[in-house]
């Protein structure tokens, strides 16, 4: 069985190879359906392997040392792609089905430009198919097969990081067709109208799944790490946040392109490194070069292949790019004071934001190569990434209804006045009645400022309320974007200076107090699942009234031989109340269970924030009715 | 505006903010780049200032572990092949592999009397994974 997969990825890697030939040869059918069928051939080859999991066939390696007959079935098919081999094939599935996708769909008009584009998306999937088959395969069979398989890390066994790599993977493999686009654009020298058209479509299907998969790992670190947090600027966190800012960065940039025909050099320059960060992103979390708080399976020898590939696809689009940028044509006038003006400074505090994160991940590297062993962690963040960005948050209610060319300012002041007015009752209340720290108060202030003006956008842009829903999608998606903006501000800024935690040592019958709740430890009880065990704590929280059981549990999965931590949270209007299980300890002659107490106020509204964001992304894909018909017009040109 | 003018504002404003963010970051990565201790470390380069977040590394002698605070505080001694050591404290709950004779990186600061008060404890994460600190430790020991 897993030999047919073994073959049909040998069979994959020819049809790319086709594919890439066909396209840059500028024959667009025929890149097409060597895109499609080399999408069947990986999906037949990706079936293969999730049926090895599913059937726990342990005479495949792969199977044998990340799976386990007593593991819940979701848990064996997530367990396919929750391990190095296997995310690689679900890598190069997502390559060549993005390809396959763009075959079918793309109808710019322009036949050359097209297979341009899929003939490069083939030599990605060549590429990426190459890795898989000789650095990491995931065909291998044992002999003689063990009777019972190793196990998935315990801590991958949970629902959000069961569709977390699929997510993460739809975005950081999206940017690949960009990439190929960027490449195809450059080729003809032409950045233009029809090309940014096409660059926003696919520049939102892979930032919407991006947020996505972020979201699902950062609220997966939230509940199941036990620490309280929701984002720790780990190496692997970052990895993923760089490609996302570029992405935004891209998704505002290609707007100029796609309206004015300007920014040309610059879009297709974030294009081009949207991917190269993704890439980068895979390199820093494969190769065990950064030190994570996050596991991972790491391998140095991959790392220099996935070093030596990011070289290879960067030298070859930027010097691509060196050539062809200096020729392209500049697009319509404009001053600074202008959407356009707007939108570049967008640009760059998202890139220099990205930047800062760059420099803090790889620092600790830089240093090491100095001999000095040094970390990088929330503060050096906080204080370079938070203000840069923070920058263009201020700005963004007032600059988003400039318009193009050259914009009327005369309503200035009365924007400074409402934003004053803002600060001032948010310092005045939070610091003044609530107690909160003048930067929390200026945060919340940030948060509602960017609530209103995008609400505010809104209304402008419909003009008289009844035509609200008669705008066009796109005014939607970005509304819905620029408000999760805003409440997740809100929620992070609550929950970073409002959070309150305690540790409590209770014996069974004891009590303690965390944040005016009365937590008394009813009973300590032994549990059984289906492939672990557990201690699991029955606790009895009370406040004003409320009344809450809570009961978190610390796992042990013999197989993997390696314990969990299940978080248990009570979720009330203001924030969760949030209880990790620790271990026994002897203390006073007694026996007593320790629990880490947190907290997390409005930790629901910074998700809600973030989900608006992708659900933004999501519904500017939505074609809208007007837009049926755009290779028509082009093609009459 | 001139495209040229325009450039050249453009340019400046781009320049500013990359020359600010600069700025920002060297202080930042002055101020709080992580600096890591063994115990062997401590004793070469001495105690660092009062309050400054730093990491410390090793291993956790067996036999040391002990409990104050009714039960909240942990207290231990961490090791490395050196005849130095560090005792550490922490209030909260051991990670899920903390085991004594293994391997702990702890981040916090130092008080003047040379104990490490910790806010935060890692252990090794997995079979297959260790603190990337300590492996050089390892292949010493």
């Amino acid at each position: 069985m897993i030999e047919a997969g073994h073959f049909a990825a040998f069979l994959a890697i020819a049809l790319s190879l086709a594919q890439g030939i066909f396209g840059l040869r500028g024959e667009r059918r025929l890149a097409g359906l060597a895109a499609i069928s080399a999408f069947a051939v990986m999906a037949l080859s990706f079936l293969t392997l999730i049926n090895a999991f599913v059937t726990s066939d342990f005479s495949v390696a792969l199977v044998a040392n990340n799976s386990h007959t007593l593991k819940p079935m979701v848990y064996k098919i997530a367990g396919t792609w929750g391990n190095h081999e296997g995310s690689m094939a679900l890598w190069c599935l997502v390559t060549i089905g993005f390809g396959a996708i763009a075959a079918a769909t793309m109808n710019t008009g322009r036949q050359v430009f097209e297979a341009r584009a899929l003939g490069i998306q083939g030599l990605l999937g060549v590429g990426a198919l190459a890795y898989l088959l000789f650095a990491s395969s995931p065909y291998l069979r044992l002999d003689p097969a063990p009777f019972q398989g190793g196990e998935l890390n315990p801590l991958l066994q949970d629902p959000a990081l069961a569709i977390h790599p699929p997510m993460l993977y739809l975005g950081y493999v999206g940017y690949s067709f960009i990439f190929a686009l960027a490449a195809a654009g450059l080729m003809e020298g032409r950045i233009d109208r029809v090309w940014a058209k096409e660059v926003r479509i696919w520049s939102l299907a892979a930032f919407a799944p991006l947020t996505f998969g972020i979201a699902l790992g950062s609220y997966w670190a939230y509940y199941e790490l036990g620490w309280g947090g929701w984002w720790f600027w780990d190496p692997v966190e970052n990895a993923s946040l760089m490609p996302w800012l570029i992405g935004a960065a891209l998704l505002h940039s290609v707007v100029v392109t796609e309206k004015r025909e300007g920014f040309a050099a610059w879009t297709a320059l974030l294009a081009v490194l949207a991917f190269l960060f993704s890439i980068l992103g895979a390199f820093l979390v494969r190769s065990g070069v950064l030190t994570s708080v996050h596991a991972f399976a790491v391998d140095p020898e991959r790392g220099t292949v996935l070093l030596m590939g990011l070289l290879a696809y960067g030298g070859f689009a930027l010097g691509l790019f060196a050539w062809r940028a200096p020729k392209l044509e500049g697009g319509k006038a404009w001053t600074l004071i202008s959407r356009e003006g707007a939108l570049m400074a967008n640009n760059v505090v998202l890139i220099v934001a990205a930047l800062t994160v760059l420099l803090g991940t790889l620092f600790p590297l830089i240093a090491e190569a100095f001999g000095r062993t040094i970390s990088v962690g929330e503060p050096y963040f906080n204080l370079t990434f938070v203000p840069i960005l923070t920058l263009i948050l201020i700005l963004l209610p007032i600059v988003q209804a400039w318009a193009w060319g050259k914009a009327d300012v005369k309503g200035w002041l009365r924007w400074a006045a409402a934003g004053a007015a803002l600060v001032a009752v948010f310092l005045l209340l939070g610091v003044g009645l609530l107690d909160i720290s003048a930067g929390a108060a200026f945060g919340l202030a940030l948060g509602v400022w960017l609530v209103g003006g995008a609400i505010w956008e809104l209304k402008r842009r419909a003009i008289t309320p009844g035509r609200v829903f008669k705008l066009p999608r796109r005014v939607w998606s970005m509304t819905l974007a620029h408000i999760g903006l805003g409440l997740f501000v809100i929620g992070a800024v609550v929950e970073t200076t409002g959070r309150y935690e305690a540790t409590l040592a209770l014996p069974e019958g004891g009590s303690g107090t965390v944040a005016g709740w009365n937590i008394t430890l009813d009973e300590i009880r032994a549990i059984e699942g289906p492939n672990w065990y557990a201690d699991r704590a029955v606790l009895t929280a009370r406040k004003d009234g409320q009344t809450a059981t809570l009961t978190p549990m610390k796992r042990y999965y013999p197989a993997a031989a390696m314990p969990t931590t299940e978080t248990a949270i009570h979720k009330t209007g203001a924030g969760d109340l949030y209880i990790a299980l620790g271990e026994a300890r002897e203390v006073d002659g007694e026996s007593r269970w320790v629990f880490r107490v947190y907290f997390n106020p409005l930790v629901d509204v910074l998700f809600l924030g973030v989900t608006l964001i992708g659900l933004g992304g999501f519904l500017g894909l939505w074609p809208s009715r007007r837009a049926a018909r755009p290779a028509a017009a082009e093609a009459s040109l | 505006m001139r495209a040229r003018t325009r450039r050249l504002y453009t340019f400046g404003l781009a320049a500013l903010l990359v020359l600010g963010a600069a700025i920002l970051a060297f202080f930042a990565l002055r101020e709080n780049a992580n600096l890591f201790y063994t115990p062997e470390v401590l004793a070469e380069k001495g105690l660092p200032r009062e309050g400054k977040e730093v990491k410390v590394g090793g291993w956790v002698e067996p036999g040391t572990l002990t409990y104050s605070d009714g039960g909240t505080t942990m207290q231990f001694i961490v090791i490395d092949n050196s005849p130095n050591i560090i005792t550490v404290r922490f209030n909260g709950v051991a990670p899920d592999l903390f085991r004594e004779g293994q391997g702990v990186v702890a981040t916090g600061s130092f008080a003047p009397d040379g104990t490490f008060t910790a806010k935060q404890l890692l252990a090794k994460h997995d079979e297959n994974y260790q603190p990337r600190e300590l492996k050089p430790l390892e292949a010493g020991g």
